[in-house]
């Protein structure tokens, strides 16, 4: 299984689509590790900025609606290239959250208020989160603080991210 | 219990259900282009999986950046080339007989009522405008598909829009899915289908059928979906016309995917068709949709009427109409790119190209191109374009460029007057009514 622990990036809105996860021109690049510099080169959030927010971090929470727009598997790649395997959300778009499984990654959901509260006790504090994937528990602490939530992830979810992948999973099935 | 469209294409594909809420379901087509499926390719051939589940299910096309624009678009083109070639992959569509995939597949007859389809491209519900259940997928899930014909899904609730009355001229299949993006808003749909129904929908040709499933992915949806009836025969028949007796007898065997009258649905949405007007998005989310007339008068520097949502000859017909024998503001610039080279030789014999020329439009070969900012009409910094497309996310058409969605005919009056228009065919109507 990936690491899904460290240190967070808050990004304090909803509906980041996978053209500001990954912009289209770089769908031209042959291998995954070449998507490295440009992850989230077009993210429209006030305040973000790539050089100072993306470093030493493993860890995205954001609002609803995660992942939304194109396809393009290379968002949930150029995060992992990046050392980020968990995003918590609000909510996820469809194809992205199944990208996410299928690389073997980890997207979560809380509730609205879950996140709400998260953002408001530590969104302007160096936070770290671990999670345990038997137990869908996750842990933050920052701010002087910390607490814990619990989210769900369907067997199959479960069984992707210990496989670490669909293929293998389906090649010896079907 | 009933159920919809969707369950019982669930049904009659099952292939595994290896926990409750998933589906495994068996695939009677893969469709793929040159952005998504290069990679896919290089990794089943690291893993020593270089195979195919059938030659004649998978279907594939350059359609993104064609003709290459440099070495890297070249070099997925050869990926794509050469794959087909070693795996004889016989409907794969190289330059000259490229265009845009979801107008390409459909008007080759690839498509059928109760299919499976998915590609790794989010506009893949365009399909469903058949009857089919099509859905856009990750790089991961369309390896598993190219290499099992099987494809995971999460089973889907369904969300009926019920579509009643007649659409008023100049209000089209495009007014009325941005209508329904913004009841819905861009996340409303997630993990569901949206099943198309109502006067207004049957009334629709298949072209606007597509128009309308192709943008369920804007509210969340996994696909878009419309009951197949006559005109969906008839736009198939000669493909299907050895398969079976008569039309009468293919509706029959396509009926077996209409929904029961008690099928159970998430969601019903009821709209009034003759209450839309002719809509436009604002800002970078496709449920910021308002009535044009609330948008008239913004100043444009690029139309760009073509792709997948709005690309096909009766798009451009409606277009060439409103522009007749006018000239394209000498304010902005405007592009025309017919989806497919079917589309783009009728264009030319109904004399639509000339009349796009006449008027000062750039004509293009069939291409997705502008639409993804990749080529053929990116926009500079500050620039703002009048699409036909489906997305106005930030950066989609260029970095730091605006685009607003529009109906091919909004998108011909705007490319006449300079600024964001209502097209004529509205407009009269509306003074006399
Ligand atoms: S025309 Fe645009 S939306 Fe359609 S497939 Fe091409 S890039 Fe995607």
């Amino acid at each position: 299984m990936k690491n899904f622990s460290g240190k967070v990036l808050f990004l304090d809105r909803s509906d980041i689509n996978t053209d500001e996860i990954i912009p289209a021109k770089y769908l031209t690049e042959p291998d995954k590790e070449n998507l490295g510099p440009y992850l989230l080169e077009d993210l429209e959030l006030s305040g973000f900025d790539r050089a100072f927010d993306l470093v030493n971090r493993s860890v995205i929470i954001t609002r609803a609606n995660f992942g939304c727009g194109s396809s393009r598997e290379h968002a949930p790649w150029a995060l992992e290239i990046n050392g980020f395997n968990l995003v918590i959300a609000e909510s996820f778009a469809r194809i992205f959250r199944q990208n996410m499984f299928n690389c073997g990654m980890l997207a979560v959901e809380l509730s609205k208020g879950d996140i709400d509260r998260i953002f408001k006790k530590y969104g302007d504090s160096d936070s770290y989160v671990s999670v345990d994937v038997d137990d869908c528990v996750l842990s933050i602490s920052g701010a002087g603080t910390n607490a814990t939530f619990e989210f769900h992830l369907s067997g199959f979810d479960k069984e992707l991210v210990k496989a670490g992948g669909w293929v293998e999973y389906a090649d010896s099935r079907y | 219990m009933g159920q919809t469209i969707t369950q019982k294409i669930f049904s009659s594909h099952l292939v595994d259900k290896p926990f409750e809420d998933v589906s495994v379901l068996s695939l009677d087509r893969v469709f793929c282009h040159e952005i998504t499926t290069p990679v896919a390719i290089n990794d089943l051939v690291r893993k020593n999986k270089d195979r195919i589940f059938d030659p004649d299910k998978i279907k594939a096309v350059i359609d993104h950046v064609s003709p290459a624009k440099d070495s890297k678009t070249a070099a997925q083109g050869k990926i794509m080339r050469d794959w087909a070639a070693r795996h004889k992959i016989r409907d794969f569509f190289d330059i000259g007989r490229n265009g845009v995939c979801h107008a390409l597949f459909p008007e080759k007859g690839f498509v059928r009522p109760g299919f499976t389809i998915i590609m790794g491209d989010s506009h893949t519900c365009t399909h469903g405008a058949f009857g089919a259940f099509a859905a856009g997928v990750g790089t991961t899930d369309l390896e598993v598909g190219i290499l099992k014909g099987v494809c995971a899904f999460k089973d889907p609730g369904t969300i009926k829009i019920s579509v009643n009355g007649k659409l008023k001229p100049g209000v089209f299949a495009k007014d009325l899915v941005l209508a329904v993006i913004r009841e819905l808003t861009v996340n409303g749909a997630t993990n569901h289908v949206l099943e198309f129904e109502g006067e207004a929908v049957e009334r629709m040709s298949m072209e606007e059928r597509m128009t309308l499933c192709n943008m369920a992915v804007e509210a969340g949806a996994t696909c878009g979906i419309c009951k197949p009836d006559t005109t969906t025969v008839d736009y198939l028949w000669e493909f299907i016309k050895d398969d079976f007796s008569s039309r009468r007898a293919a509706l029959d065997s396509f009926s077996v995917y209409l929904p029961d009258a008690d099928a159970e649905y998430s969601r019903v949405v009821q709209i009034d068709a003759g209450s839309l007007e002719p809509m436009v998005t604002f800002g970078y989310k496709p449920d910021n949709v308002v009535p044009v007339s609330e948008m008239e008068g913004e100043k444009v520097d690029q139309v760009y009427i073509g792709s997948c949502t709005n690309g096909r000859i009766e798009d451009l017909r409606v277009a060439a109409g409103v522009i007749g024998n006018k000239t394209v503001s000498g304010s902005l610039r405007a592009i025309v790119s017919p989806a497919t080279p079917e589309v783009y030789k009728r264009a030319l014999k109904e004399g639509i190209l000339q009349t796009f020329m006449d008027a000062g439009f750039c004509v293009t070969n069939p291409t997705c191109g502008a639409c993804l900012g990749m080529s053929n009409g990116v926009l500079a910094r500050g620039e703002v374009a009048a699409a036909t497309t489906n997305r106005n996310f930030n950066g989609r058409m260029g970095k730091g460029g605006m685009v607003h969605l529009m109906s091919p005919a909004t998108a011909a009056a705007t490319a006449l007057k300079g600024v964001i228009s209502n097209s004529e065919l509205f407009s009269t109507q509306r003074s006399l009514s």
